[in-house]
């Protein structure tokens, strides 16, 4: 048997600053103004393939009920792999401002 | 509790055993070898319940065990002279993460040439890393502390590693009867693993990745703030570790003959039990000379020294490893805690490469420095103790090879 | 095994708002990892692009727990996590390395070898971008020959290492080679490797339009069109036998194949040599060497019937 088999977590006792984080969205801030093209959905277009939801680096692609998609314009870098890659041709470009 | 005759290095791994290590790496090199052998063998046997990892480099010997600690196993690694710095980035990282780990150091001088006797440069090249450091005297004392390093380490006020250093084939290698404490009163003595944080799929702990500068600076901070609380939990276990298995050393450092000292060796490691024959033999002559043996490194003892040697006449500092360029190691220490007072201090370089100094030179050097220093005090950060083939060709100091 | 996207569950694989560069074929392949192993698992990574692509504390934009480790101990760091996590009775936790081709074939490389010839229980992914890109787009090990670097200006006379192979010559349990360009593919694999016990080894390709000079939205198709020309051939090596993944087969036949310099033309790093004809003959020479070692491969790792019947088949 060993009895260390369960490690204790204890808090620390002295002033204490640990090199830890968490998992959460925005670890450099509000990406989406990183974008000077911003794509947009044509929802008559999508099939809900999420062939675009796949594809995307970002995770900023936001399934929807019926698997169509919107974008999640807070964090969206713009680089476009959504509507190179949509077979149907259902997300465009935009240039911002 | 049984009496065995150990090597130092079996000293390590029985200590080990009774810490119940989960994890153990480690890679082969001489003179740590014979600590891994052993643990490998009870682990074999079943005798420790423990994952062996047999690693292909030292470096990769303490990220395991590193890895290891921080999914939250007790782990333990150990190495000596050019493993050591191997590991040298490993170290540190492992010591910035604030994770509790054990790490035995078998010191050995640096080559090149290649050379596997002792001196301290491999585990004094650690010093500003973040680990407790403390190098042992004798078996007796490598056992011992290597268990406490478990409840130093893991303590809650210092979660920071902690190395134990004990001289290459001068404790390693040679035997001598070490008590082994009884499994159930190390069990009772030793809590389970404590630890800040483990990495694991419900802690969601990400550990490492880019702060931003003032945090990491605070960090730091926090590191050193946790050595100073260190220096009391180092007392404390010491206190309470003589209280239930008999044994004390006084904690940060030991005193030999001080109480009424005028003059002190300030010395480390194995051959302090040399500094206090020579000392015994002085003291026959009504010589008022004590020893302070440096048992931890780091945290220094500052307070303690300055507490110990503040009516001293003169410190003597033996160094078994140089800083180049500098003086050695425990001098620049020791005059820097010593700053205050106003003694004779003379720091010498000696052992070096595993060259033997011996009771009788260290006495000889003790009575020529009271010589010197009751002739006026002295401040002589640098001398060398050549070795006898050399000795009287070559001047003690490096400086005076220039001046000629 | 069989990806059907419509399964994947509808939720988060990535926190966005990382560090990432915008098309990063990265955060692509961390995606289609959670997106395979769900919940019960740790990353350990060392140095490189994930590193940063983490963003700043006390946030982190990859969604798992993550030992970040010295750029040479990945493989090391993550052996010793196993052992940790096994030994105090949590089996079940999976341990993947992401480490960068740098990481992988050059200053992690001797860990790397250690822990499969150990065979220790984890997952290894090597995210090849071949190059040193975080430092900002130095050659490795595996940069590819000609490709433009800023340690090889008139570009790399070395051709690319061939780690998968060097692993699978370590007789780990199970060596596969993956794109971005095919997600289903990659999740698949990293899904079967999951349930292997032992060492695995999973090369992902990971087209960098920052250090490949291509434009961003182009990742998953270079991805791609790395398969299509027989560059980047994809296969499995499993318990000692060796086949190439069902989408990658028909570019054994050099015919089926799409000339190369439609994907090296693509990127900026191949500028210099897209007009010089003996050039872009020693890219092709190269396919050729590879699909020569993937016969060879096949034959060395199949029954004999199955050599023979491949034999024909040529």
């Amino acid at each position: 048997m060993n009895v260390n088999s369960k490690p204790v977590l204890e808090e620390p006792k002295t002033v204490f600053f640990a090199p830890i984080s968490h998992p959460s969205p925005g670890s450099v801030g509000k990406t989406g103004t990183w974008r000077t093209h911003k794509p947009v959905v044509d929802l008559d277009k999508c099939t809900g393939c999420l062939i675009c939801w796949l594809y995307c680096p970002e995770d900023t692609i936001i399934r929807l009920e019926n698997d169509k998609v919107s974008i999640d314009y807070e964090y969206c870098k713009g680089c476009g792999i959504c509507a190179h890659q949509c077979p149907f041709d259902a997300i465009q470009m935009v240039p911002e401002g | 509790m049984v009496v065995k005759t150990l090597t130092g290095n079996y000293a390590v791994a029985y200590a080990v055993k009774l810490a119940r290590v989960n994890v153990v790496s480690a890679y082969p090199i001489t003179p740590q070898t014979t600590i891994v052998e052993k643990l490998s063998e009870m682990i074999e046997k079943g005798e420790l319940n423990a994952r062996m990892i047999r690693v292909e480099s030292e470096h990769s010997a303490l990220a395991a065990v590193y890895g290891a600690a921080s999914a939250g196993a007790r782990a333990f690694t150990a190495t000596s002279s050019h493993g050591l710095l191997y590991m040298h980035e490993v170290v540190w990282w492992a010591a910035g993460s604030r994770i509790p780990l054990v790490m035995a150091v078998v010191t050995r001088a640096i080559g090149p040439p290649w050379n596997i006797h002792v001196d301290h440069q491999d585990i004094l090249d650690q010093r500003d890393s973040g680990w407790i450091i403390a190098v042992a005297q004798e078996n007796q004392e490598v056992l011992d502390l290597t268990l406490q390093a478990f409840k130093i380490s893991e303590d809650p006020r210092v979660y920071l590693p902690m190395m134990v250093g004990l001289d290459g084939f001068i404790l390693s290698h040679t035997t001598a009867p070490v008590d082994i404490p009884d499994q159930e009163l190390v069990d009772s003595w030793l809590p389970p693993r404590r630890q800040p944080y483990i990495i694991a799929p419900e802690s969601e702990v990400v550990m490492g990745n880019i702060a931003p500068d003032e945090d990491h600076f605070m960090m730091r901070y926090s590191m050193a703030a946790s050595m100073e609380a260190a220096k009391k939990v180092i007392e404390e276990v010491d206190k309470e570790y003589g209280e239930i298995f008999g044994r004390s050393y006084g904690g940060l450092v030991e005193c030999y003959k001080c109480e009424d000292a005028e003059y002190f060796v300030v010395i480390m490691g194995s051959w302090a039990g040399d500094a206090k024959k020579a000392v015994d033999t002085l003291r026959e002559q009504n010589i008022p000379v004590g020893v302070v043996r440096i048992r931890f490194v780091r945290p220094w003892p500052r307070e303690k020294l300055l507490e110990i040697l503040s009516g001293a006449k003169g410190v003597l500092v033996f160094d078994r490893a140089v800083s180049m360029g500098s003086t050695g190691i425990l001098f620049s220490e020791v005059a820097q805690t010593l700053y205050p007072l106003n003694i004779s201090l003379k720091g010498l370089v000696a052992g070096l490469a595993g060259v033997d100094v011996g009771p009788s030179r260290i006495e000889a050097e003790i009575l020529k420095f009271i010589k010197q220093a009751e002739e006026g005090a002295i401040y002589t950060p640098t001398e060398w103790i050549l070795p006898e083939k050399y000795a009287g060709r070559y001047p003690s100091s490096p400086k005076e090879v220039i001046a000629k | 095994m069989t990806v059907n996207i419509k399964r994947i569950p509808k939720k988060k694989f990535l926190m966005p708002g990382n560090a990432a560069c915008p098309g990063c074929p990265e955060t692509m392949g961390m995606r289609y990892l959670k997106m395979a192993l769900g919940d019960n698992f740790v990353m350990v990574i060392p140095a490189g692009c994930s590193s940063v692509i983490q963003g700043i504390a006390p946030r982190s934009g990859i969604y798992a727990p993550i030992l970040n480790i010295v750029f040479a101990a990945g493989a090391s760091a993550a052996a010793g996590m196993k052992a940790g996590f096994e030994s105090i009775g949590r089996k079940d936790v999976e341990v993947v390395v992401w480490a960068g081709d740098g990481g992988t074939g050059d200053i992690g490389f001797q860990a790397l070898s250690g822990a499969a010839e150990r065979d220790d229980d984890i997952l290894y992914i090597c995210v090849d971008n071949e190059a040193y890109m975080n430092t900002g787009i130095q050659r490795s090990s595996l940069t590819p020959y000609g490709a433009w670097t800023t340690t090889t200006w008139t570009g790399k006379r070395e051709h690319k290492k061939n780690i998968p192979l060097i692993m699978i010559a370590h007789g780990v349990k199970y060596v596969a080679t993956a794109s971005v360009g095919y997600p289903t593919d990659f999740i698949a694999k990293v899904k079967k490797a999951s349930q292997i016990r032992g060492f695995k080894y999973i090369h992902l390709l990971a087209p960098c339009p920052v250090g490949w000079r291509f434009d961003p939205a182009l990742t998953g198709e270079i991805g791609q069109l790395a398969v299509k020309t027989g560059l980047f051939p994809l296969y499995e090596y499993e318990n000692g036998k060796f086949q190439l993944s069902p989408l990658a087969r028909r570019y054994k036949d050099p015919s089926n194949r799409v000339p190369v310099v439609e994907y090296l033309k693509l990127q900026g790093r191949y500028k210099h040599l897209i007009n010089k004809p003996e050039e872009i003959k020693k890219i092709e020479e190269y396919i050729e060497s590879i699909w020569y070692m993937i016969d060879v491969l096949e034959k060395a790792f199949n029954p004999k019937e199955e050599a023979r019947k491949l034999l024909g088949s040529l």
